[in-house]
């Protein structure tokens, strides 16, 4: 029995599986020490992203009275429905407007942004035409070019055509999407064969027909990738809507939390209203991953071995 | 189809850049201050007005039900510091600045500076509006120019001493009236376990009206040239009292607004702040379980018998350059600001302290406060927005100013440096950031 001590213990039951099947195991082994000093630096990694949600969790769960007044990272009286309740009245339940604005600019943003990103990529990967690699390295170069720093130009050429202060203000940029068709064309490349098109074209299906019917479903988990990249961007993009917006009935959910906390000073009641403002905003975005995850990770995962 | 848009976008961002850059060159000190026409528009008025208080919606109702033919439509944003002053010199550059928009007194010499502001002076009934309000308040809005009218007054933020009258009653110490019986009681509280106050590291805007009540001003205009003053004698003797009490550790340094901060009020161990009209509010919600123990009183002096109030706070409602109904404007801003339906609902709403002298004798601010044992809190306000000083100037750069000042005074309260050189330094990139923007300093 003593000499078992000193072989390792596997622990991931699936290795040792593979271990058992083939003897000299390839590939690097790890020791317990690295697999444990891993696991430590996920597990305060985890820690520090998670603390900050479960405080507002909690915090969102209070009244004011005990908002200061108790352990911030436990539960004092359950308040959180009536909080939410009192959030979605307060001024005649703008808060919901600006969810649904946010919804519309990142959902409907984001849908046509993939079409625009697919179909470009796809054209770039599949047909030739003169000057294609200096447009997808003009593209590439708008990768770099972080919107920050477009949202004042934007806003200067939006007021040329006085559409400053409008839906399509924040809608109309948040349409184009330079790593989407950067994406769209490497898996384009990667996973549409030119005999499928080939085959399409004898069958008598135009290039747009063969796109939308054959093309765009090989081309799909890319497609739900750049779809997941870009509707964050716009859903967590507050630069662009705060320079161009002044009407608080097209804010969205982001810009309207940040006006809110910026009163906070003069208006203490406010900042409840802020915290559970912020809890509410995050579910969409949790629900989009948990539903299109497992795209996701076929899409990043594509391409990457050849 | 995509990739031309953005490569014209690209383009643009280039050509708007150089374009920015060239804008920022043309600041300009006075200009043209002569005050233009200010005539009535024929027909229907349509207007628009930025500001970031909640609720002013219901007030601006009231007045578009009453004039049909100005309407005036309400525009929000975070507050000034927050982007929509930045949101205004764009408008500003882009030429669709909206008619009106509230600014704080301290960022009005900003926009006075950059030429965004349309003097009012012509327009019917505005100068006659001076004795409306209280008279530092009118100093902040026409820069000390006699024909001038920059904005219209709107709120203010005398400042007096919250304290916690059960606790000094309780442990025998005096409420200070002096910054000197200030100081030893701090002594006095600091033997309890607990602090007098808190000095408040990166609320610059507080430290300014200490300086503004000791009778000190930051800045200076002669009409063309700035005189920055940032550590000057009274600044620096404000800066070294303030250092002495951090020094023997008789004051707390937490940041402000944070959770620690409330909770310091909340459980008594910070007992007093010093602080505008507006933290009245601040403290009832931050220190809930306090309820009833306050009370406020007129802010320590440096000399015993003076009378001097600081300012801490406050906005003014500004029309902008290139409004095509100045008129109009000034004729809302005055209502908005003077009236006391109009001025009772702000207060209601967004607890506004006005400006205007009759707005001090509103019914609702002479009503005793519960949480502060039923005193007439207002009271006290009203005979400190008299006290305050109309002498006190604001720089073109402020938001540079709290920034650099703030910085400084985050160093010296963890033991780096000392407010007084922080004010020093603050001072130097003060001029310099003037220099940059060639605006005219005087050294």
């Amino acid at each position: 029995m003593s000499t078992r001590v000193d072989t390792p213990i596997p622990v991931r039951p699936r290795r040792s599986l593979a271990q058992r099947m083939s003897p000299p195991a390839p590939g690097p082994r790890e020791s317990p020490l690295a697999r444990a000093g891993a696991l430590i630096v996920m597990g305060v990694f985890t820690l520090y992203f998670l603390v900050p949600i479960w405080w507002l969790l909690v915090a969102a769960t209070k009244n004011r009275a005990q908002f200061t007044g108790t352990n911030p990272l436990w539960f004092a009286d359950f308040n959180l429905f009536e909080n939410i309740a009192a959030l979605l009245n307060y001024r005649d339940g703008v808060y919901l407007k600006w969810l649904l604005n946010s919804a519309l600019y990142a959902g409907g943003g984001a849908l046509i942004a993939t079409v625009i990103a697919g179909m470009c990529g796809y054209a770039l990967a599949k047909y030739r035409f003169p000057g294609r690699e200096l447009l997808f390295n003009v593209v590439l170069g708008g990768v770099l070019v972080p919107a920050t720093a477009l949202a004042l130009p934007l806003f200067l050429i939006f007021s040329q055509v006085s559409l400053t202060n409008t839906f399509w203000a924040v809608f109309l940029p948040s349409l184009v999407s330079p790593f989407g068709v950067y994406l769209a064309r490497i898996y384009a490349a990667a996973s549409v064969p030119d005999e499928l098109i080939e085959a399409a074209r004898l069958d008598g299906a135009g290039e747009v027909r063969t796109f939308f019917t054959v093309s765009m479903k090989l081309m799909f988990p890319a497609l739900i990738t750049v779809f997941l990249f870009q509707f964050v961007a716009i859903w967590n993009n507050f630069f662009l809507p705060l320079i161009m917006l002044r009407d608080e009935a097209l804010f969205p959910v982001t810009l309207g939390l940040y006006a809110w906390n910026s009163q906070v000073n003069q208006i203490p009641e406010i900042r409840a209203y802020v915290l559970i403002g912020a809890l509410l905003s995050i579910i969409p975005l949790i629900i989009i991953f948990l539903l299109l995850q497992r795209f996701w990770r076929n899409g990043l995962g594509a391409g990457s071995v050849k | 189809m995509q990739m031309k848009k953005r490569a014209v976008a690209v383009a643009l961002l280039t050509a708007a850049s150089v374009a920015l850059t060239g804008c920022a060159t043309t600041t300009s000190t006075g200009g043209s201050a002569a005050a233009g026409d200010c005539k009535p528009s024929t027909g229907k008025v349509n207007l628009d007005f930025t500001t970031w208080i909640p609720g002013i919606e219901d007030v601006v109702a009231v007045w578009n039900k009453e004039n049909p033919d100005i309407q005036v439509k309400v525009q929000t944003g975070p507050n000034g510091n927050g982007g929509t002053y930045q949101n205004f010199f764009n408008q500003l550059k882009a030429g669709n600045a909206p008619d009106l928009g509230q600014i704080e007194y301290d960022a009005l010499p900003n926009f006075r500076v950059q030429d965004g502001l349309t003097n009012l002076a012509a327009c019917d009934g505005v100068l006659d509006a001076k004795k409306d309000f209280v008279d530092w308040t009118w100093g902040q809005v026409n820069f000390g120019e006699e024909d001038a009218v920059y904005a219209i007054p709107q709120d203010a933020g005398p400042m007096a001493m919250f304290y916690r009258s059960d606790l000094f009653k309780a442990n025998n110490i005096e409420v200070p009236t002096t910054w000197a019986e200030f100081a030893t009681a701090a002594v006095e509280v600091r033997k309890t376990g607990a602090y007098i106050t808190n000095f408040s590291q990166s609320d610059i805007n507080q430290f300014a009206g200490f300086v503004w009540q000791a009778g000190g001003s930051w800045f200076q205009n002669d009409g063309t040239d700035w005189t920055v003053d940032l550590a000057g004698d009274t600044s620096v003797k404000v800066a070294d009292y303030w250092q002495d009490l951090i020094d023997r550790d008789l004051v707390s340094t937490n940041p402000p607004w944070t959770d620690e901060w409330n909770n310091a009020y909340n459980t008594g161990a910070a007992w007093t702040w010093n602080s505008a009209a507006w933290g009245a509010n601040s403290i009832a919600s931050g220190a809930p379980t306090t309820a009833g123990k306050w009370s406020v009183a007129l802010s320590p002096q440096w000399e015993e018998g003076d009378n001097a109030a600081g300012n801490w706070g406050g906005s003014s409602t500004a029309v902008f350059k290139g409004s095509k109904h100045p008129y109009e404007a000034s004729k809302f801003a005055l209502w908005l600001n003077t009236s006391d339906e109009a001025l009772t609902m702000l207060n209601k709403a967004a607890n506004l302290y006005p400006a205007a002298k009759s707005g001090l004798e509103l019914p609702a601010l002479k009503e005793g406060v519960p949480f502060y044992g039923d005193q007439a809190i207002y009271d006290v306000f009203a005979e400190a927005s008299a006290q305050v000083s109309p002498d006190f100037v604001w720089g073109p750069t402020m938001t540079q100013v709290y920034n650099d000042a703030s910085d400084g005074f985050k160093a010296a309260v963890s033991g780096n440096g000392t407010l007084t050189e922080a004010l020093n330094a603050t001072q130097k990139s003060t001029i310099a950031a003037l220099t940059a923007q060639a605006i005219p300093v005087k050294k």
